[in-house]
């Protein structure tokens, strides 16, 4: 509903679309004018072409020009794309080691420059420690200009520990290992490892994100790897999906920045093409903007 | 991934070959790869119908040309148009006629304004400069810190009275940051300022009141090279909210394609200044409007294939 409510105010392409299929019968024009919301909603052009097809097949075999059927149909092509009955639940149960003890959950959270990472790790915190567990932050973004102090400001504001290297440019996958030991031996429930952007098209880059999560591996297996795609991102977004999931395994996409105009559509793309899907979605810049993903809201909100 | 546009008419190419001139048939097929093509690469939706509009009357009007075959006619007046519409107004920062020259940043979160600010400054104090960074972001947590830590890198001075994280008045800083430039005789102010959505009007306004204290010579809209449909929503509402004079594209070290470049400078009319490259102080270059052509139409290919033919 909250979801909904903050996108609703976003589009003045959504009104369009509404107005089209509220109309008697489609015309060719108002068959564009769906077309476009899906292209506007950065749906992408490949994928909005098959849902065009498969809308106009149904549309045929039925018999119906009834515009509210067809808005019903579209929705329900659109729906079953983004498929509602995967599996969204985050893993942050503790798991057990070989030598019998156990240990933390571990979720890296990754993705290119600026999309909301270091924001997702500390809403997430703040969810968690609602749920009364124990959270330890790990700064392995050791690069970007205050970045350790941006995560801490978090870790204090949602009153959680942040393990940090006081050094510029510290190796990341120690810092990741240091906060998964850290975790491990205060019996936190969930380690959350910050990582800096870097774009999918550098390599040595890439490449040092995998370490990472080998080193942190060496602790504790991560339970999930969290790929931060903001909304706005256009045809790029299916790029970084494929690129950070063949190094690092990605099992969730958090969407954010979806409380401006943007609709991310894209998200379509990656998980038709992943499999993967969106756990989260960021809602502003607050402590307490962020929601589970409901594919029944965005689906709506991608219409509206 | 997409078959690129030059795969694509390549073989559109094939067909054409040998024609005098192109039939209205010929240049639909064409056309149509084209809008393909700018949708993958993300140039907003009116943007591709009013550019595919022209493109189809210009090819349609063509002369035949002895050298090229009709469908490199077509190509070139693509390249044309995109070089004419992202170059268009091409021109250098203004400086203040008496300094300081302000030089203000908006955009949209995390497009890459802060860092830019720090490049901006290293790139003036390399002409001989002496720039002052002012810490207008009292939002993100430790923006004011990265902002300082951007500042000593740059060996530029920055203007951080208050520590942010929610403490202290944008507004008051810039019009602080402005007085002391003035009475220590800085010769450019460069203002970082919090991201903001378009939409957010609480937000805008606090832009638009903080251009209205420091009176900038330029107000740069900082935007981030991978944004996609959105680009032409976000633009207007930043020049409505704070009427900005130039565009910087970032993160060009990316794979994105930039549509948003020709989507934002067709929608505006505002020149495309320069284009950042990396997370580094130097990763920092003019604008290149012919490059940038070539990247969004994966034109670099198409070019080279006219020369071959
Ligand atoms: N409106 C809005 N802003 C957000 C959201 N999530 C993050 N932001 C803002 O986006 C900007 C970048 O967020 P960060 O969390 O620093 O992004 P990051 O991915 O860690 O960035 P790097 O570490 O520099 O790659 C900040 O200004 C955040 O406040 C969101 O859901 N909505
Ligand atoms: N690869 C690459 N990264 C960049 C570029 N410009 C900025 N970045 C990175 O993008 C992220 C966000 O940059 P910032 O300068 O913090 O962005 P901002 O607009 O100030 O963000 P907010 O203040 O949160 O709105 C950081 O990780 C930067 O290092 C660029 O040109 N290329
Ligand atoms: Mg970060
Ligand atoms: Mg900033």
């Amino acid at each position: 509903v909250r979801l909904r409510e903050r996108l609703s105010r976003s589009g003045t392409i959504g009104r369009s679309l509404l107005s089209i299929l509220s109309r008697e019968s489609l015309t060719e024009e108002d068959w564009e004018e769906i077309e476009e919301t899906l292209l506007l909603a950065d749906v992408g052009i490949g994928p909005t072409t098959e849902l065009m097809d498969r809308l106009r097949t149904r549309v045929q075999v039925l018999g119906t020009k009834d515009a509210a059927s067809v808005r019903e149909i579209l929705r329900e092509e659109l729906l079953q794309l983004v498929d509602p009955t995967m599996d969204r639940t985050l893993r942050t149960a503790q798991g057990v080691g070989d030598d019998g003890a156990p240990h933390p959950a571990t979720i890296l959270v990754v993705g290119v420059n600026g999309t909301g990472k270091t924001t997702t790790v500390g809403k997430l915190a703040r969810v968690l420690v609602a749920e009364d567990l124990e959270v330890v932050l790990g700064a392995a973004d050791t690069f970007r200009a205050a970045a350790a102090d941006q995560l801490q400001t978090w870790g204090e504001r949602v009153g959680v520990t942040t393990v940090r290297s006081d050094r510029e440019g510290a190796d990341p996958a120690a810092v990741a290992f240091d906060a998964v030991q850290a975790g491990r031996t205060a019996g936190a429930d969930v380690v959350l490892v910050d990582t800096a952007g870097r774009l999918q098209n550098k390599a040595d880059l890439m490449g040092e994100l995998g370490k990472i999560k080998r080193v942190i591996s060496r602790q504790a297996p991560v339970s999930e790897v969290l790929l931060v795609l903001d909304a706005t991102t256009g045809q790029n977004g299916l790029r970084q999906a494929q690129v950070f999931a063949e190094v690092v395994d990605v099992t969730g996409i958090v969407l954010t920045k979806l409380d401006g105009t943007a609709k991310g559509g894209i998200v379509v793309a990656v998980q038709r093409e992943l499999g993967v899907p969106v756990k989260l979605v960021g809602l502003g810049e607050g402590a307490d903007d962020l929601a589970p993903f409901v594919a029944e809201d965005f689906v709506e909100a991608l219409l509206a | 991934m997409f078959a690129s546009l030059s795969d694509r008419l390549t073989a559109t190419f094939r067909n054409l070959r040998g024609k005098g001139r192109l039939s209205e048939q010929d240049i639909t097929t064409t056309v149509s790869e084209i809008r393909r093509a700018l949708l993958e690469a993300d140039v907003a939706l009116p943007v591709v119908r009013e550019f595919t509009a022209a493109v189809r009357e210009r090819a349609l009007g063509a002369e035949v040309s002895g050298a090229l075959n009709p469908g490199q006619q077509v190509v070139k007046i693509v390249n044309s148009e995109l070089v004419e519409i992202l170059g268009g107004q091409a021109r250098d920062l203004r400086f203040a006629k008496r300094p300081p020259t302000v030089i203000m940043l908006a955009g949209l979160q995390g497009a890459g304004k802060t860092t830019l600010a720090g490049k901006l400054a290293k790139w003036l104090k390399d002409q001989g400069q002496t720039p002052l960074l002012v810490a207008s972001d009292l939002q993100r947590p430790n923006a004011v810190t990265q902002l300082q830590v951007v500042g000593e890198r740059a060996g530029v001075p920055v203007w951080a009275p208050e520590p942010g994280n929610g403490v202290g008045d944008p507004i008051e800083v810039a019009r602080s940051g402005l007085a002391h430039a003035q009475d220590k005789l800085y010769s450019v102010v460069i203002v970082d300022t919090a991201g903001r959505l378009g939409v957010d009007t609480e937000m805008m306004a606090q832009a638009a009141a903080i251009k209205d204290v420091v009176q900038p010579d330029e107000t740069l809209f900082v935007l981030d090279a991978m944004i996609g449909q959105d680009a032409v929503a976000t633009a207007q509402a930043f020049q409505e909210g704070v009427d900005f004079t130039g565009v910087v594209l970032t993160k060009l070290d990316g794979d994105a394609r930039g549509g948003a470049a020709l989507s934002v400078a067709k929608v505006t009319g505002r020149p495309v200044l320069f284009a950042s490259t990396g997370e580094k102080l130097t990763d920092f270059e003019r604008f290149h409007a012919d490059r940038m052509a070539s990247r969004i139409l994966d034109m670099g290919d198409i070019l080279t294939l006219i020369e071959q033919a």
